[in-house]
This record gives structure tokens, C-alpha cells and sequence, in this order.
């Protein structure tokens, strides 16, 4: 971990702490599942479980939790999804391995016509691996959870989601088929193609990752070059759980960067755009950044200061592109703890002074936006947490503490045999870069 | 136009060109033929000018033109300016102003001045009756040694249960409205779908925008295409992306348009339906065959790299050989085949240099290699981007949305494409086109001395960017 100062130790230690008794309090203990958000009757997240799945471990280390207790959520978990229905019926928890998005809380079963969804099956799995890689124990119980998280993964078919394509689809619907959004460049998806790749039984075809990568766009933005994406989260999620820091892929070495550098270089960005503050929001500053996807005061439109501005609802906001209403996602900032831990606890500090309301209790709303009136200096803040935002916070902030679930998906031989087959090379892998 | 008097020349002896279709390259052809001294004829079923004039640029930049009037007016309280009235738009004058501008310009290609030039113009529908003839309706037979095809292309015809009977337009019939409708349903988010939709709602009209892609704009920079969908929004347009037009009903005056995306169905109503899904050439009826010239009623005439058919003599040039459909790639397809066919040129379509222009607020331009089409031929590519919140002018001007990106071959400083979305990116496209063609590097458009404060400057910003990474590689 790098050198911080025992209060600043403290302070990170108060907000992971927080973040973690989110899954403590929004969990279902009958099936593991994970309410979305906090808010009454949300639905379980499938990302959010895998985050769920991740942050046990995390918990056992830091003695907020049992090993036992943790064993038992586990278990509970993998059985559910193991005895879920899966298959094409509109109810169905999942398919062909995957899961719908969001399911609900009691009976697990799909809701909100919601898609099959490639990416949150992928986090889903990755919470698994993760839980299988901690619990090592001679144990029945361990090793119970060792063979459902095996079996798990193994059934799921990649092969099937590239729906005749090489690059992976993007969702999958029973009435209509594969979903296209059209995204196209980097995206949080290099733990998907990873997974993909190394999956024994089904795997993706070994043109996939190539074909995506064919899309990234390296650009030198503010003097920074990077590989753009434009919400930070997307610099992250794959993050959480592999350890990017040193290994290349074919691009990379070709920009003679990896991804843990291009996710410094995002963050540097985000700063500086934050500085320029060209739409001239509120707050924005070099201390105070943080441009995601997640919920904002909209859709609404107000007349503020003689300029009409636009607020969205949820949307994917990015930098410097745009879109960009003046709302931030702290918690998507406090996971970038472990990529650049100075700018990070500065944000953080700043954060603290400046929104004591919105810090007090340790936990990160999903977005806030000081430019929306509203009651107070943070102006308005999303109604209740996001379970995404502090699985992120949890697992990141681990990730700069002791690096335990990067150590933890190092060792698994999935990870390492998908990042091979994606033509990663070097560091911490183990072949020349 | 056709003068009310008009009466077609009788044919003698043998044409060194006869050109059918008076569009942007057939008139060009026309001229130049006739210039450099050979004897030369032109047909034209319809009216002299093509699409362009009559049905494209002209008519929607001046309604353009009109709209972001509107809109800046709308604007005006945060530039300073009290409140302006923009309740009512009045888009019958609008209307009358493209009517008005239609006629200025048509003046540059008379019938009369035509035949002044030297150029025998046939008004009437042309034929080929064999590899060097042809024949104008009945009455006339004509004998080249060289011909040009450039008989443009047509809007394509949604397939769309009930859309037919309930009327729709086309951009061949959109101009013609008196009013601007007071709902509008647009097929299709390409460059003239997103056009008109944003122009119309600008000009009062409650617009919906179905695009059965992810993105408008489909095979534009992803960051382009998600700035206009944000532009669009925030003018008011519905948009719809991923979303099919399956079915159209009218209910007395109304037109009841059935809306899916996935597996989500909804319905809108409109007064009007504009479809603009795509142009498909102008091949057929037109004895292409006797003529032993190969075509296909999708892609157009077959072309080779020389612009010539698959009957040598007979040559090809504009939206009904091209993929890319504009009206500077008909000029310049027919200034090639005025080379290649008189002047012994051996100029090659694959070496144009090709930019073009979207001209929604802001435009959107592009010249040269997208960044995946590089990719996809193993060069490696950097991008250096410069924002336009980032330049004084367009800061000054309100003009801040959107961005110049140069993509370089990497390591080099030479130009493989650029993308500009910018309030005037169809001007500021130009400077790297002419770059590009010129085999100019960003190291050397860095010494070009720019005014300030322009719009343009991003593009000298760019080469500094370059500069600056440059001095700091060399540095380490």
C-alpha cells in the first residue's frame, strides 16, 4: 500500500467500513441476493451480488464478519443461482449461464422486462471466482463453494452471446433477440472477453477480443493520452477484480502503456476537465471530480443564471464529451483510491469540507449536483445508495489497502488463462511484455 | 427549367459526348466537354440541376439556414440579449425564401446559356439503343464516341405496412409543404432524417425521430453521433434509437405510426411523415443493358477505379456509380472523367480525397480513414483532439459543443483522417482535406500561421498538442 497518513488510513477505513454494511442491510439471507439500490423494493442487481460476493472476503479480513457467517452468504448464494430456473421462459433467472439483470429480491425470478445481461453476469461470476479463490479451506462447506462457483462459470455459454458475431452482444431479450447499443470502443467489458476467452466448456471465439480492440481509440486529450472512455467507471469495473498493472495486450504494448496507467491517465482527465469546468456547474474543481454513469435530478430543464440547462435522469455521463449536467458519482471517485491515491483522498478531504451532508455518514450517495438547487450546498443528491457504488468502494479501496482481490483472481487459473488468450503478456503473468 | 418554347436541337453526325442527366456532374461534363471543343449533348428528363437544386442542399441549407436562426434566437437572453419572440416561426415565408434562392441559383444553368456554351441540351427521356447510340423519347437518335451516365438517384421507398396509403414525403416532396406541420414523424436517422428533424422542430414543429439503428448517424465517430443525439434532444426532437417504423394507419387527418424497439411497442401520431432511410441510384429505363453496361439496382452502375462501365466508352460519375452520394463527389467524378476520357488522364476514384458534411447544429465533417478503418488495415493510430470549449472563438461565439479530432498514422505526423463536430465544421473540414491531398503533416499545418480568434484555430491547436508530445518524447 502506498504511504498515507494514519488519519487519512482512518478516514478510508470509516468509508469502506460504510460501504460494506450495505450488503449487510440490503441483502436477502434466504437467497443472497442484493437489493440495487436502498431504496424501498428495489429489485436485486446480478453486478451487484458479484459485488456482494467480493466484499465477504474483504469482510472476513478486516473482522466484520465471520468466516462462518461469510461461508454461509456464500453457500447461500451459489445455491440459489445453482437451483435458479434457467432457461427461455419470460420469468426464467437466467440462460444459457447468464442472468437477467435484475431479478426479484424474494423469489429471484426476472423482473421489469429486463434484459439478459452479458456485462452484469460477467460481475456476477467474477464475485464466484472471487469467493472461490478466498474460501480454500478443507472444508465441506468451502469446498462446496469452490465446486458450485466451478460449475457455475463452466455452464455459462460465451459462444452463444457472440449471437453469429465475432465481438460479444450486448444483451439478449427471448422476444427479440440479441440487444445492439452500439457501444463500441473501450468499455468495462475486458473482464467479460477475459472470462469469455477462458471459458473451458464454451468459449468466445479467439477473434472476439481483437475485433473489440479494433474499435479503442487512443487520444491525446489535455496532453494526456489514453485510451478513451468517457464515464469514469468504465476504467474500473474490470479493475475490481484483475490486476492490470504491468500486463499488456497487443494494444497496449503497441502504446507502450497498460490499462492500470490508461485508468491514472482517465483520472487525470477527469481532473482537468473538472478544472476547465467549460459548462461552468457548480463545485467543479480539480479537488472535486468524478464523471460517470448514474442517476441525476432529471429529465428537467430550469433557467439558472439566464441559461437554460438540461438535467438528465440516469445516463452514461462521460468526459470530455459529454453528456454533462453537473452531476458527480463520488463513489465511482473513491474507487479510483487504488489508481491514484493522492488525488483521491484530496477529492475526498475536499468532499468531506465542502458536503458535510453528504459525507456525514460515511456512505456515498449515487450522484449529487450542486448546480440543481436544492437544500443545501450539494444541491441535490440521488435518493438513497446504489449497491454498485459501494461494492466499488469496498473492493477498490481493499485493492490500495492490501490488494487482496487482485491477489485473490491472480492465482485463478480462468483469469490468467483469459488474459493469455487476449494476448496479454508480462508482469505479474509471467512472459516477456 | 425547361422554357415554355424550348424545342430539342436535331441531332448531326457523331457526338464526342453525350451525357444523360443534367445534375451537378452531367452539367459539369456539359461545360467542360464543350470548353475543351468537343461537340457534346446533354439529356434531361426533369429539370436541369438534379437533386441538389431542386430536392437536396439547396432547399434544406436555406431551411437550415432559417432554423438556427430560431434557435439562436431562443439562445438570445445568454448572449446578452433580451428575450427575443420566437413563439412563431414563420415557415411559410421560410418556404418562400428557398422557392426564391432556387431561382437565383438555377440562373447559372440555363437552358438558354446552355446552348450559348455550344452544348446541344435534349430535354426528354434518353435511351441507349446499342454501345454507341441513343435515342431521346421517339424523336431523336443520337451517335457518341464517349457517354456519361449521371442520372443521379432517388429516395429509397420504406417497405412499411400502410405507409404508402396513409402518404408520406420524401426529401422530393418535403419542400413543397406550405407550413411546417404541426407534428412530424421522420424515418431514419441519417444525415438528411436528422437534418430536417432538427430543423423542423426549430421551426415549431413537435418532432419524433425513428432510427432502427444504436446511433444516429451510423458509421460517424461514436462520440459525433452521441453529441447530436444530445443536440437534437435538447432541442426537442423525441428521438427513438433501435427502434423499427412496423406499421402506419391514418385516423381521419392523422397519421398513427406503430412504433418497436425490442420488444416495446408505442405509437405516435403526426400530421406528416418524412422518410429518409437512403437513395438508391437512378438505373433503370434507361437501356443500360443494350448498352452492355452492368449495374445493379442497389449499388448503381459498376465503375471501375477510371469511372468507366463495363462498356468502356461509356463512362459514370455521381450519386449513380457512388456509395457516398454527395453533390462535390458528382463535380468531382465528372472533372475525372473529362480527364480520363479527353485529356488522356489516368486519375483514379481511390485517390480522392473525399471529405463531406452533416449539417445538423453543430455540423458534423469528416475526411479520410475513420480510426476503426485504420485499425482494421493494421496502422496504428493516435488521435489528438481538441475540444472546442477549448478554443476562444468558439467560446466567444457560444459555440462550444463538439471537437476537432486529427487521427495520425502513429509515430509519424501524417494525416489519415479527421473528424470535426463544430457549429461551421463543413468550413473547417476543407483545411485538412486540402492537407491530406496535399501530403502535408501536422508538424507542417503547426507553422501555418492562423487568424485569431477563429474557429479554425482548433485545428493549429491540434498541431501544437502534436508539438508539445513531441518535445516531451524527446525530452525523456
Amino acid at each position: 500500500m502506498s504511504q498515507i497518513s494514519d488519519a487519512d488510513e482512518e478516514l478510508i477505513a470509516r468509508f469502506q467500513r460504510a460501504a460494506f454494511a450495505y450488503f449487510l442491510e440490503h441483502v436477502n439471507p434466504s437467497n443472497g441476493l442484493v437489493a440495487d439500490t436502498s431504496r424501498a423494493n428495489a429489485p436485486a442487481s446480478i453486478a451487484v451480488v458479484g459485488f456482494a460476493l467480493s466484499c465477504y472476503p474483504v469482510a472476513v479480513m478486516r473482522g466484520w464478519m465471520a468466516r462462518t457467517q461469510a461461508v454461509e452468504r456464500t453457500l447461500t448464494t451459489l445455491r440459489f443461482f445453482r437451483q435458479s430456473e434457467q432457461s427461455a421462459a419470460a420469468e426464467a433467472t437466467g440462460y444459457k449461464g447468464f442472468y437477467y439483470h435484475f431479478l426479484d429480491m424474494q423469489s429471484g425470478r426476472r423482473v421489469w422486462d429486463c434484459e439478459l445481461s452479458l456485462i452484469d453476469s460477467t460481475f456476477l461470476l467474477a464475485g464466484m471466482l472471487t469467493a472461490s479463490m478466498f474460501f480454500t479451506d478443507d472444508d465441506p462447506r468451502e469446498r462446496e463453494i469452490r465446486k458450485l462457483a466451478d460449475a457455475l462459470y463452466r455452464r455459462v455459454d460465451w459462444r452463444w452471446a457472440q449471437g453469429g458475431a465475432t465481438t460479444v452482444r450486448q444483451g439478449w431479450k427471448a422476444d427479440s433477440g440479441f440487444l445492439h447499443y452500439g457501444w463500441e470502443g473501450y468499455s468495462e467489458a475486458s473482464l467479460l472477453y477475459v472470462l469469455g476467452l477462458a471459458s473451458p466448456t464454451h468459449p468466445l471465439s479467439p477473434k472476439g477480443y481483437d475485433a473489440w480492440t479494433a474499435t479503442y481509440q487512443w487520444e491525446n486529450i489535455y496532453d494526456f493520452e489514453y485510451l478513451y472512455a468517457g464515464p469514469l467507471f468504465i476504467h474500473q469495473y474490470s479493475h475490481a477484480w484483475i490486476d492490470f498493472d504491468g500486463i499488456r495486450d497487443k494494444f497496449m504494448r503497441e502504446k507502450h502503456s497498460d490499462y492500470f496507467q490508461n485508468t491514472c491517465r482517465a483520472i487525470q482527465i477527469q481532473r482537468e476537465y473538472a478544472r476547465r469546468n467549460p459548462n461552468e456547474f457548480r463545485g467543479y474543481t480539480a479537488d472535486c471530480w468524478g464523471i460517470s454513469a448514474n442517476e441525476g435530478p432529471g429529465p428537467k430543464r430550469e433557467v439558472l443564471d439566464s441559461v437554460e440547462r438540461r438535467f438528465f435522469g440516469y445516463v452514461a455521463r462521460g468526459v470530455p464529451f459529454g453528456p454533462d449536467d453537473g452531476t458527480l458519482a463520488p463513489g465511482v471517485m473513491l474507487g479510483s483510491i487504488a489508481f491514484a491515491p493522492d488525488i483521491v483522498l484530496s477529492t475526498l478531504r475536499v468532499l468531506c469540507e465542502r458536503y458535510p451532508q453528504l459525507t456525514q455518514q460515511a456512505r456515498l450517495p449515487g450522484g449529487f449536483n450542486p448546480t440543481f438547487p436544492d437544500n443545501g450546498p450539494q444541491g441535490w443528491v440521488a435518493d438513497g445508495f446504489y449497491g454498485l457504488d459501494q461494492g466499488l468502494i469496498v473492493v477498490m479501496i481493499e485493492n490500495f489497502r492490501s490488494r487482496l482481490i487482485w491477489q485473490l483472481l491472480r492465482r485463478c487459473r480462468y483469469i490468467a488463462q483469459g488474459l493469455r488468450r487476449a494476448g496479454f503478456r508480462g508482469g505479474w503473468l509471467g512472459q516477456r511484455a | 427549367m425547361r422554357p415554355p418554347d424550348w424545342r430539342n436541337p436535331q441531332p448531326s453526325g457523331i457526338y464526342d459526348l453525350v451525357i444523360l442527366g443534367a445534375g451537378p456532374a452531367g452539367l459539369l461534363a456539359a461545360r467542360g466537354a464543350a470548353t475543351l471543343g468537343r461537340k457534346v449533348a446533354l439529356i434531361e428528363r426533369n429539370l436541369l440541376g438534379g437533386n441538389c437544386l431542386s430536392t437536396g442542399c439547396v432547399p434544406s441549407k436555406a431551411l437550415i439556414r432559417t432554423s438556427r436562426l430560431y434557435a439562436r434566437m431562443r439562445e438570445a437572453e445568454s448572449l446578452g440579449v433580451g428575450q427575443a419572440d420566437t413563439e412563431q416561426a414563420d415557415a411559410a415565408a421560410a418556404m418562400l425564401r428557398i422557392r426564391r434562392l432556387q431561382a437565383r441559383l438555377s440562373r447559372a444553368d440555363s437552358a438558354i446559356q446552355l446552348r450559348e456554351r455550344g452544348v446541344d441540351l435534349y430535354f426528354g427521356t434518353g435511351a441507349f439503343i446499342g454501345p454507341s447510340r441513343l435515342k431521346v423519347d421517339d424523336e431523336a437518335v443520337l451517335t457518341f464516341r464517349k457517354a456519361l451516365v449521371a442520372t443521379g438517384a432517388q429516395p429509397l421507398r420504406p417497405q412499411i405496412p400502410g405507409l404508402e396509403e396513409a402518404g408520406y414525403r420524401t426529401n422530393e416532396t418535403i419542400f413543397n409543404l406550405e407550413a411546417t406541420p404541426a407534428r412530424l414523424l421522420v424515418i431514419g436517422g441519417g444525415p438528411l432524417g436528422c437534418e430536417l428533424a432538427q430543423a423542423f422542430c426549430r421551426l415549431g414543429s413537435q418532432v419524433t425521430i425513428a432510427q432502427d439503428e444504436p446511433m444516429f448517424l451510423p458509421g460517424e465517430e461514436r462520440d459525433a453521433a452521441q453529441i447530436l443525439a444530445e443536440s437534437m434532444a435538447s432541442d426537442g426532437v423525441q428521438t427513438h434509437l433501435n427502434t423499427k417504423v412496423v406499421g402506419v394507419r391514418t385516423e381521419g387527418k392523422q397519421k398513427i405510426v406503430s412504433l418497436l424497439s425490442e420488444d416495446n411497442k408505442m405509437t405516435v401520431q403526426a400530421d406528416e411523415i418524412l422518410a429518409g432511410i437512403g437513395r438508391v441510384p437512378n438505373v433503370e429505363g434507361m437501356g443500360l443493358e443494350a448498352a452492355q453496361v452492368k449495374y445493379d439496382t442497389a449499388s448503381g452502375i459498376r465503375v471501375n477505379d477510371f469511372l468507366q462501365t463495363t462498356n468502356p466508352r461509356i463512362y459514370a460519375a455521381g450519386d449513380v456509380c457512388l456509395e457516398r452520394k454527395f453533390t462535390h463527389m458528382a463535380d468531382a467524378t465528372a472533372r475525372m472523367v473529362l480527364h480520363n476520357a479527353f485529356l488522356r488522364g489516368r486519375y483514379r476514384l481511390s485517390a480522392l480525397t473525399v471529405p463531406w458534411c452533416t449539417y445538423t447544429d453543430p455540423e458534423i465533417a469528416h475526411v479520410g480513414l475513420y480510426v476503426r478503418e485504420a485499425r482494421e488495415q493494421s496502422i496504428p493510430v493516435k488521435t489528438f483532439t481538441i475540444l472546442m470549449h477549448d478554443v476562444d472563438r468558439a467560446v466567444t461565439d457560444g459555440d462550444e459543443a463538439g471537437f476537432l479530432k486529427i487521427h495520425l498514422r502513429d509515430g509519424t505526423d501524417k494525416i489519415l483522417g479527421a473528424t470535426i463536430v463544430a457549429r461551421r465544421a463543413g468550413e473547417m473540414i476543407n483545411e485538412l482535406s486540402l492537407a491530406i491531398t496535399a501530403g502535408i503533416g501536422l508538424r507542417k499545418l503547426g507553422r501555418v500561421v492562423h487568424a485569431y480568434p477563429t474557429q479554425s484555430l482548433a485545428i493549429k491547436m491540434a498541431a501544437d498538442a502534436y508539438h508539445r508530445h513531441r518535445l516531451s518524447k524527446s525530452g525523456r
